[in-house]
């Protein structure tokens, strides 16, 4: 067990707690920045999709874990971003003024949505997000001078000053010894891989900052009760809208780096399913962590690319085996994905509420307790249901 | 369900004209009230729920899916006599309810409303997967006495699944009115509902009356799911997702209000309907969709208030 002995003022208003966090912060950091150097192109997408879906669940975490509000709308936001972003590419505005563009586009949706309805009790909200992700998805298949409808819209690659051994198409300044320099689309897993590293460091930097300020400490207080956190001089509709605002805001982050991603946007890439997707993220990696959607999201990305696998080494397998036919017939069904992450979700919720970083540091806790471990440290309090109404 | 601009058929006339608009805003009333029935009984389904334990379930469409589904099994599949099948499907409807509830939704109790939403959210995806799967189908359809019927009104042509579909809610409300008013479990019910802790103490069993709750509101999203068959003639899982319609009605009339869910329905099953006849093709969802946000915005506690300020 450790004790952190606080000795300086500067120590309560640090990042890390001690020294043991910054070590194992900093090499996993070292790890991911070294990541594409040795692995496959092909992980390297993987680990996008991974990076971007906890962009995303981040942003729909400082809605749900830190502000309690759930949101089912954050396919909408991140559509959002991306089809922005990607509009903005399209007429030229360089990649990085369009990203952020793109999500306060985003942002400002979602500020603009979360006015009206936070006012009411926090299932409107749910009811509102869920009507508006619809909505949205039926304007971008509608609006077709700027979505391009059905059709979709080309994700255009961003271009970056850049210094390569090979000769640069159009944007070449000079040559200096066998050396070009220009503006080049210098774009493939790797680039995209580390601008997303980056955005979600930038964001995992802002909710723990956030979460560490007045701000984001009103944010935890409405989420535990919001008569309590008014009582205290809280002004809710300000706050919730200012959490909603952010939390569109990262989500439309990941859409811009998510149409990079995907490179060609359509309205059906930014169905319900994903705000589902994310829901799964937050409560699987763990309600109210940062690190639960970064988590949240490599389990995610992990299963999604595990199924089909599973799916065909079975078929292959087992499919002549006409006694085994069922566990065949099993695995192709249609809609088996979506209902098992309905099935995790409700496992999870009812097992495991604080997710995979809440088992973590559960382990921790019993090996630095080691003999004295009580399972009722983490037991959760059960009650009748608590009213939210007066009459 | 679907009358597009011009189907009316000869434009020439202008008596004739009027008769054929006339005609059209009658079947387009008639959609609209049969199709808001249908909106406002799983409007109903959840109002219930929300009511009696403040938590809202957000697969209630998918429940009626398996109401549908069990129908379709004991109807079409065992070839029962279709009101032997109906009377079963509700009972089963109501057991599956209760279970719900006694698996999943008890051990929530206390939690953070969120995860309520969330976990009822997965079941829904577990359903949507696991009905079809079930019967190996993708769609279904079976028949009814209402499929096909029509009943004659001089000019206008009233088609009976939408006239049972109307009958039959009216039926419904009658009879939930007189269980919860007349009825000691109902009374129970209403207790419960209005003070979980002091209902709890004058005896009654609360987690018990809140699985029954669960049940009636699966029971009632069953007959909604066999009173939706000769209205959409085919099912798919995916029927489920009309209950965001449902949803928007309940807000419309008021979250927690049972007569404004059924007012609500009807409100949004007519603007539907006559927003698919005005407006051009594929724009009724939005218009359903931004009366709900229209209604957030301007008048958010709804034609019936119910909610009022939160407590501590």
């Amino acid at each position: 067990m450790r004790f952190v002995f606080k000795t300086r003022y500067e120590q309560d208003l640090r990042l890390w707690r001690h020294f043991g966090d910054l070590k194992g912060y900093g090499l996993i950091a070292i790890v991911l920045v070294l990541f594409p150097a040795f692995a496959d192109p092909y992980y390297v997408g993987e680990a996008n999709m991974w990076l971007i879906y906890a962009i995303a669940g981040l942003g729909l975490m400082i809605a749900i874990g830190f502000t309690g509000m759930v949101s089912l709308g954050h396919s909408a936001f991140l559509g959002i971003g991306a089809y922005a972003h990607a509009y903005f590419m399209q007429i030229g505005v360089p990649f990085l003024i369009s990203l952020p563009l793109g999500a306060l586009l985003a942002g400002a949706m979602g500020v603009a949505l979360g006015r009206p309805t936070l006012r009411m009790h926090g299932l409107y909200l749910a009811i509102a997000t869920l009507a508006f992700a619809l909505i949205t998805q039926e304007v971008m298949s509608k609006w077709s001078s700027v979505t391009g409808g059905f059709d979709g819209l080309p994700v255009a690659a961003p271009k970056f000053l850049s210094i390569q051994p090979n000769e640069i198409y159009g944007g070449e300044w000079f040559a200096v010894g066998g050396w070009h320099v220009g503006w080049s689309e210098l774009w493939n897993p790797s680039s995209l891989y580390f601008m997303c590293l980056a955005v979600l460091a930038f964001s995992a930097l802002l909710a723990k900052n956030l979460l560490r300020s007045p701000t984001g400490r009103a944010f935890v207080a409405i989420r535990d009760s919001e008569i309590s956190a008014q009582s205290m001089g809280i002004n809710l509709a300000q706050y919730k809208t200012t959490a909603f605002g952010i939390s569109a805001f990262i989500t439309g982050l990941a859409g811009g780096l998510f149409a990079h991603q995907i490179t060609h946007l359509a309205p059906d890439a930014f169905n319900i399913f994903i705000s589902i997707e994310l829901l799964l993220i937050c409560v699987v990696g763990g309600i109210g962590t940062i690190q639960g959607a970064v988590l949240g999201a490599a389990f995610l990305v992990v299963l999604r690319s595990f199924i089909p696998i599973a799916r065909d080494g079975i078929t292959a397998g087992i499919g002549d085996v006409e006694m085994l036919s069922g566990i065949v017939r099993f695995v192709n069904a249609p809609g088996l994905e979506a209902g098992l992450f309905g099935l995790l979700l409700v496992l999870f919720i009812i097992f495991e509420p604080f997710g995979i970083y809440g088992r973590f540091l559960k382990i921790k806790t019993y090996f630095d307790l080691f003999p004295l471990y009580k399972k009722a440290t983490f037991a959760r309090q059960k009650s009748y249901v608590k009213t939210e109404r007066l009459r | 369900m679907n009358i597009r601009r011009g189907a009316g058929g000869t434009r020439g006339a202008g008596g004739e004209d009027r008769l054929d608009t006339f005609q059209i805003y009658i079947s387009l009333l008639i959609n609209g009230l049969s199709l808001g029935c249908i909106y406002g009984l799983i409007a109903l389904g959840f109002v219930l729920i929300y009511k009696a334990t403040e938590m809202v379930n957000f697969a209630q469409g998918d429940v009626m899916m398996v109401g549908a589904f069990i129908a379709f099994g004991l109807i079409s599949g065992l070839g029962l006599n279709f009101w032997l099948g109906f009377l079963l499907t509700v009972l089963i409807m109501i057991v599956f309810g209760f279970l719900l509830d006694v698996v999943v939704i008890r051990r929530l109790i206390g939690q953070p409303q969120f995860s309520i939403v969330m976990a009822t959210i997965g079941m829904g995806y577990v359903m949507r997967f696991v009905m079809p799967y079930a019967y190996n189908v993708e769609q279904i359809a079976f028949l009814t006495p209402f499929t096909g019927g029509a009943v004659y009104m001089g000019d206008i042509t009233l088609d009976s699944g939408k006239l049972a579909a109307m009958g039959g809610t009216i039926v419904l409300c009658i009879g939930l009115y007189l269980f919860f008013q007349r009825t000691r479990i109902g009374v129970a019910m209403q207790a419960s509902s209005q003070n979980q802790l002091a209902s709890y103490y004058m005896g009654i069993p609360v987690a018990l009356i809140f699985s029954m709750i669960w049940g009636i509101s699966a029971g009632v999203a069953g007959i909604t799911g066999v009173m939706l068959m000769p209205i959409a003639n085919v099912m798919d899982p995916s029927i489920g997702f009309i209950a965001i319609k449902a949803f928007a009605g309940a807000v419309v009339g008021g979250f927690g209000s049972i007569p404004g869910a059924i007012l609500g329905g009807i409100i949004i099953g007519m603007v539907e309907q006559f927003s698919d006849y005005v407006l051009p093709a594929g724009f009724k969802d939005i218009a359903v969709y931004s009366v709900l946000l229209a209604v957030m915005v301007f008048r958010p506690e709804g034609i019936f208030s119910q909610m009022g300020r939160k407590k501590v």
